[in-house]
């Protein structure tokens, strides 16, 4: 049987030893090993973008990762996006209601507004074609967005 | 969580990675190369797929590379949908993969998975098989290069430790009037009812088809068929729908009447407007 494996993890901008199995999910060892529980569990099929982190700067969907294909990549979860723009626009808009998918959206919206500055709507929709909500519907998630975009670059402070 | 564990390996080059699927395989491992993984991490943690060893592929140089060299353009294995759609060097290609699961999941899933994949779909082989595209095949024998038509049979046909390295193609067929069409049963982004391309190249109309039948195809009778302009477009859709290699689905996507319905419809959308074009 293959053993569990410690190698390095380099997440929100910090270095982080792991001790997982090959076959584990970076989605589980975010969770279960640092404690990053940002990232949500939704489907753990591929089909809801809850568990969207950027790995190297992409969104990427944590459960359909291995945790050992990120060694040597840069993973950004919600937790790193501390204080930025695009969480501050997603309260003021009321973009939230019970908040499971809100790290997924957030995650897409500001690897998208770092690869486009001023996105039309067709490519929002693109970006966030992955990312199911449950509660509310999308306009107020859209309209957060568009609201970063016109204010300022996505990964400014606020 | 996958309820099984496996070895990782991550070869740096292609002899490299052919030699441990052999070892591992005599080792009782069964092996599976991996790139995108998308496909293989869903089925693994449904217990629908099952290996002791994985041999990540995608950091051998060959299958990363995306460009065009002299008048071919070479697509390798491990390259990610999202990088084929934001290069668009081959817009039918980039259409088509454009309309294949949603923007996050092309972040990862890769050329070479989708078309060797298990799911039925494929899509993105409709493109190449429109192109008379060339393979790059790797195996204990060093590379082969073989037409697509006689690696791709309703699947891709690989001998054991073979791998997809590149696809080739003429860069001729990037620029030609191309149509694509893909419609689902409700949500924009799900399995296709059908998804059907096609492009006109000398005043013939070519069409490959997915998720109409149990495996996407191409056929030369069937455009010989639609390409008839002298006859009525519905007449044309008659003759060719007798020749379609198996029979219409009918399942959760939608019944066997309402695909033909919908094929029907798509192809006369397809038909008139590449017609319509010069």
């Amino acid at each position: 049987m293959p053993e569990k494996k410690m190698y390095n993890l380099y997440v929100n901008d910090e270095e982080a030893s792991v001790v997982a199995r090959p076959s584990d999910t970076l989605l589980h060892v975010l969770r279960d090993q640092l404690g990053l529980t940002g990232a949500k569990p939704g489907c753990e099929n591929g089909d809801c973008d809850a568990c969207t982190v950027l790995v190297d700067g992409k969104p990427i969907k944590s459960c359909l990762m291995l945790a050992i294909e990120a060694e040597g990549k840069h993973v950004k979860t919600i937790e790193g996006l501390k204080n930025t723009r695009i969480q501050k626009a997603f309260v003021e808009n009321w973009a939230i209601q019970c908040g499971y998918c809100t790290p997924g959206f957030i995650m897409n919206g500001f690897a998208l507004l770092n690869q486009h500055s001023n996105p039309d709507s067709e490519t929002i929709n693109d970006w966030l074609s992955g990312n199911l909500c449950r509660c509310m519907g999308y306009a107020e998630i859209k309209a957060a967005i568009k609201s970063v975009m016109t204010s300022d670059h996505a990964d400014k402070s606020s | 969580m996958i309820s099984f564990d496996f070895d990782y390996y991550q070869p740096c080059s292609i002899a490299e990675a052919v030699s441990l699927y052999h070892q591992l395989l005599a080792a009782g491992k069964l092996p599976i190369y991996y790139a995108g993984g998308t496909e293989i991490i869903s089925m693994a943690r449904m217990n629908q797929l099952f290996t002791k060893a994985v041999i990540d592929i995608k950091t051998i140089p060959e299958c990363n590379v995306l460009h065009v060299e002299g008048s071919k353009l070479v697509i390798g294995s491990a390259v990610t949908l999202t990088q084929i759609e934001e290069s668009n060097l081959f817009p039918l290609l980039s259409e088509v993969s454009k309309r294949t699961a949603d923007r996050t999941s092309r972040n990862k899933m890769t050329i070479g998975g989708n078309i060797s994949g298990k799911l039925m779909y494929r899509e993105t082989v409709l493109p190449f098989l429109l192109a008379d595209s060339q393979l790059v095949i790797a195996g204990n024998n060093g590379f082969k290069t073989v037409s697509i038509h006689e690696a791709f049979n309703e699947r891709l046909h690989l001998q054991s430790g073979e791998i997809l390295v590149q696809l080739i193609t003429e860069q001729s067929y990037s620029t030609l009037p191309f149509k694509t069409v893909k419609k689902t049963k409700q949500s924009a982004i799900d399995y296709p009812l059908l998804t059907l391309a096609a492009l006109k190249k000398d005043g013939q109309i070519r069409a490959a088809f997915s998720g109409v039948c149990r495996f996407p195809f191409r056929l030369t009778e069937i455009e010989k068929e639609i390409s008839q302009n002298q006859m009525v477009v519905d007449e044309r859709i008659d003759r060719a729908l007798k020749l379609f290699p198996a029979p219409i689905l009918d399942d959760i996507q939608g019944s066997k009447e309402y695909r033909e319905f919908v094929l029907r419809n798509t192809l006369v959308e397809i038909i008139e407007w590449l017609e319509g074009v010069s």
